[in-house]
């Protein structure tokens, strides 16, 4: 294991910030921490970095107990939402830093600067400000830095999150094809479950300062360990009482199942390729529908029909534990 | 932006007569009386007296004149020394840490620009004078005297200048954020090494403008320094002192000179530090 964290507990005056985590992450894996904002995960990544202090538990990185250890002496590489670069160093200057530090040769540091820069590809900047890059520019810049020192594990908090929509998604592609080369123990923090379904190999969700499941992108889509990683993980709606992903709900203007429930459209809205239709069900629940444009206009559905909808066969439900609005 | 532009160019009886007032106030207060001091420091002292530059070096030259210089040059200096090993310190200690005090600090930071400078050299007497004093009994019994010496010149020149380096560094020091800093940390930069590589050279055209600042403010120094010198030739008479003194004794030539080497000083530091403004500017 290279990270392995063991009975953490942070505290915030009041404010339980992290509760008994417990995380092993084997080496050269790529794992996001992911959860809404304020949930505790870029404490935690913090902690493991030696930036933040726990109150109490256990961090070692690659066997070697880290928790008294200053963050200078983990070798970890740290990678912060805002670049964090050394404004006044030129480019090349910024990834030679932690080489210098450790009192490297002159030509070694050249030739290793040479290589990162190539590999972020940043070589045509190396003697530009950061003042003159991109944020996007920047961000990979920072991120040569943190690989430098060839750190046993690199942690990445909300590396993505100051970057606009398509710069963010190039990145995120760029980042997995990065560490199949590098493979370096890679944890990344985000409040984007695509971004973490996206990259990673392993996700540990957190919320409210605890771990609330810790698997494969697919294992915690297919089989959520409850109905927080379930809603987190993708939109959701209630079905008799059960979560359930809009599109995995079949819609049909007769009734041609057993199973189905009689409801009602209140409202049809088209977005790209696909529709949102909302219905009101005998029962009064509220749900969401997702289906392809044509499959919607097959069915010429408008506000006021009727209809039948039902689980579709082999959809995943979780019993919702949020208790129905009662009409 | 062009809007601001459109404004700037249109020019109405307002725009002029702001301008008229603005110059002529400044005329009035500043610009007139330092001219006469200009124009008196080269004038000739009698009718048929030599007047002029090697007049006024001749003045300089005095061995009581240059003693006065290098008396307040030292002080300056041993000022402005403290106040920037100081300054960075407690502007470190009052921007990146959290503790107890630390608003009562920052607002005892800023005393010394308010209170004023005769009621500081009072303070220092009664704290470190050898009769009277607090600590000045037990110091001069080990050997030290401050009060009526360079010490408690210094004391009282560094007191008086110490907010100037502390208020230009702390909002620079706010801005930059400690995220920086933590990179370097996290680099394996010990707390030394960020400091002298990431915060220093962030904070240096602030550091460099507050040390300019209080250096001006260090060689004008006069009423904390009258207090606790002894203020007499040759001994503890600085530059503002000699001013004073003769001006008082009818030697006003001497005294003149003496204004005039301090408003070059003062306009040169303005120079240095409109220098040290631009490259922050740019960024």
């Amino acid at each position: 294991m290279s990270i392995e964290v063991k009975g953490i507990n942070k505290q915030y005056g009041d404010f339980v910030a992290l509760e008994n985590i417990n995380v092993s992450l084997p080496t050269g894996q790529l794992t996001a921490l992911l959860g809404p904002s304020g949930g505790g995960k870029s404490t935690l990544l913090r902690i493991i970095a030696g930036l933040d202090t726990a109150d109490s538990g256990t961090v070692s990185i690659e066997g070697v107990d880290a928790t008294r250890l200053p963050a200078q002496k983990r070798n970890v590489g740290f990678v912060f939402q805002h670049y964090a670069v050394f404004k006044h160093m030129t480019v090349a200057k910024n990834v030679a830093f932690g080489l210098e530090i450790r009192k490297r040769p002159k030509a070694e540091v050249a030739e290793r600067v040479d290589e990162l820069l190539k590999l972020v590809h940043l070589s045509q900047f190396a003697h530009r400000l950061p003042s003159q890059l991109s944020g996007g520019q920047r961000q990979r810049l920072a991120l040569a830095r943190a690989l430098a020192v060839e750190p046993s594990v690199l942690l990445l908090d909300e590396p993505f999150g100051a970057l606009d929509a398509k710069v963010r998604k190039e990145l995120r592609d760029w980042l997995r094809r990065l560490h199949d080369e590098v493979h370096v123990t890679t944890v990344f923090v985000t409040h984007d479950q695509e971004e973490a379904l996206e990259v990673a190999d392993e996700i540990v969700v957190i919320n409210e300062g605890r771990v609330e499941q810790i698997g494969t992108p697919d294992q915690l889509y297919d089989e959520p360990a409850n109905d927080f990683v379930m809603s987190f993980l993708g939109e959701v709606t209630t079905l008799e009482g059960q979560l359930i992903r809009p599109h995995d709900i079949e819609i049909t203007v007769m009734p041609q199942h057993d199973d189905a429930v009689q409801a009602v459209v209140s409202r049809s809205l088209r977005i790209g390729f696909e529709a949102r239709v909302q219905v009101l069900t005998d029962n009064g629940e509220e749900v969401t529908v997702v289906l392809t444009r044509s499959h919607a206009r097959h069915l010429g559905l408008q506000a006021g029909q009727t209809v039948w909808v039902r689980a579709a066969q082999g959809a995943l439900t979780v019993p919702s534990l949020r208790a129905v609005p009662a009409i | 932006m062009p809007e601001v532009k459109e404004i700037r160019q249109h020019k109405s009886v307002v725009t002029y007569l702001l301008r008229f007032f603005v110059i002529g106030y400044l005329f009035v207060l500043v610009v007139w009386p330092l001219s006469e001091v200009v124009q008196r420091t080269f004038a000739p002292v009698e009718a048929n007296a030599a007047g002029g530059f090697g007049a006024f070096l001749e003045r300089l030259q005095d061995p009581s004149v240059t003693y006065a210089f290098g008396l307040t040059v030292t002080c300056a200096f041993w000022a402005v020394l403290i106040n920037t090993v100081f300054g960075l310190g407690i502007s470190l200690l009052l921007v990146r840490y959290e503790f107890p005090g630390r608003r009562i600090l920052s607002v005892l930071v800023d005393l010394p620009m308010s209170v004023s400078p005769v009621v500081v050299g009072l303070a220092l007497v009664l704290a470190y004078s050898s009769g009277s004093g607090w600590f000045g009994e037990s110091l001069e019994s080990v050997g030290i005297f401050i009060i009526g010496s360079t010490p408690g010149m210094v004391m009282a020149t560094a007191f008086v200048s110490l907010p100037l380096v502390i208020r230009e560094i702390i909002p620079v020091l706010e801005e930059i954020g400690t995220d920086a800093e933590m990179a370097a940390s996290s680099l394996g930069a010990h707390a030394w090494q960020s400091f002298r590589r990431i915060t220093l050279p962030s904070i240096k055209w602030a550091l460099a403008y507050g040390v300019v600042l209080s250096l001006a403010r260090s060689l004008g120094e006069f009423g904390a320094v009258k207090i606790v010198s002894p203020g007499a030739e040759f001994r503890g008479e600085t530059a503002t002192l000699l001013i004073q003194n003769r001006y008082n004794n009818y030697d006003e030539s001497t005294a003149y000179a003496a204004a005039f080497v301090l408003v070059l000083a003062a306009v040169l530091a303005l120079v240095v530090v409109t220098f040290i403004r631009r490259p922050e500017d740019r960024t």
